[in-house]
């Protein structure tokens, strides 16, 4: 065996092993910063209007459309989110902190009722300037939702940029948002 | 009259052996056949929930919902393929328990054939570089050995 033979053969799965283990380590490492998140699937709606709909409003709200979200005068979000919804509650302080930065925020309550829908408000405070409900879940699922929360980005020309599925996370608000809202203002 | 009374329950049979046969799930009444393509195409989708399991299967809220509107397009007569399509067109290609052969996924149909070559690469070159058979004894050679081995 020739010694350049000797030192691939025991080079390459070396090698091979490596580089998997540093892989394995930066995915759990991100995982562990919620940074990323294996499950999050990409949305078709990226880079498209938002689909058909219109949605009342919440007890006190003015609900929107989707030709509300046509052409905002700055960069704005889309919250979905549920007052049964953990998750949610956790992200709460999040959306006051950007509200009150100064981002606008729409919410819209999935599959919920007025009543549980108020308590939620009386608790965790409101950082959504409109409110709309799908108590029926249909707008969801043209949407392409698949849990709540999630969090649309929309620039001013009415298009997806970017959907976040899960609580949003000071990482994810600094990583993910925060570019975009500087690329598309 | 006990004719024509006869005549009418035979009318009614197989209209009530119809009506029997009905099916009732996820709020929508079909018939078994219509049922069954319901099964198949949801047994092709995945729930996005509990990502591992199909729509079919899945308990979650969204996969029932999803099976009522298969149901729904399936007894409004919309082709199988324009079904799979409104799931694709709001969840992805990832919404697909087989991913269909496009640009994303050639590099994964391709594995196996990629496996294949490198495998028989790996033969080939191993063969290649491996010495070449002694060649047989002379005879002297033989006796010598013989003379060794005694």
């Amino acid at each position: 065996m020739s010694p350049l033979r000797r030192r691939l053969l025991f080079g390459v799965p070396l090698a091979m092993a490596a580089v998997g283990g540093v892989g394995f380590y930066t995915i759990l490492r991100r995982m562990q910063d919620n940074d990323y998140n294996p499950h999050t699937l990409p949305s078709p709606l990226i880079g498209k209007h938002p689909p058909t709909f219109a949605l009342p409003g919440a007890p006190g709200f003015q609900g929107f459309s989707n030709t509300d979200l046509l052409s905002p005068p700055k960069p704005m979000l889309v919250n979905w989110f549920a007052s049964w919804c953990a998750p949610c509650q956790e992200e709460a302080p999040m959306l006051h902190k950007l509200a009150a930065s100064g981002i606008t925020i729409w919410g819209i309550a999935y599959e919920d009722t007025p009543d549980a829908l108020a308590a939620y408000l009386q608790n965790f405070g409101n950082p959504y300037q409109r409110l709309a409900t799908d108590e029926s879940g249909l707008t969801a699922i043209n949407w392409g939702v698949y849990g709540v929360p999630e969090t649309y980005f929309i620039d001013k020309t009415g298009i997806v940029r970017l959907r976040y599925p899960g609580a949003l996370t000071k990482e994810v608000v600094q990583n993910r948002l925060m570019p975009l809202f500087k690329q598309y203002s | 009259m006990k004719i024509k009374r006869l005549l009418f329950a035979l009318l009614l049979v197989p209209g009530l052996a119809l009506a029997q046969a009905m099916v009732q799930r996820d709020g929508v009444i079909l018939t078994p056949a219509q049922e069954h393509r319901a099964e198949t195409i949801g047994s092709q989708l995945r729930c996005l929930v509990c990502q591992n399991e199909s729509i079919e299967e899945s308990s979650a809220g969204l996969a029932k919902q999803l099976r009522t509107i298969i149901r729904q397009q399936v007894v409004q007569g919309v082709p199988d393929k324009q079904i799979m399509q409104y799931m694709v067109h709001r969840y992805g290609i990832f919404v697909l328990l087989k991913p269909p052969v496009s640009p994303l996924t050639w590099l994964l149909y391709a594995s196996p054939f990629l496996a294949l070559i490198i495998g028989f690469l790996v033969y080939w070159l191993g063969r290649r570089n491996r010495a070449k058979p002694v060649a047989p004894l002379t005879e002297a050679e033989q006796a010598r050995l013989d003379e060794l081995l005694k």
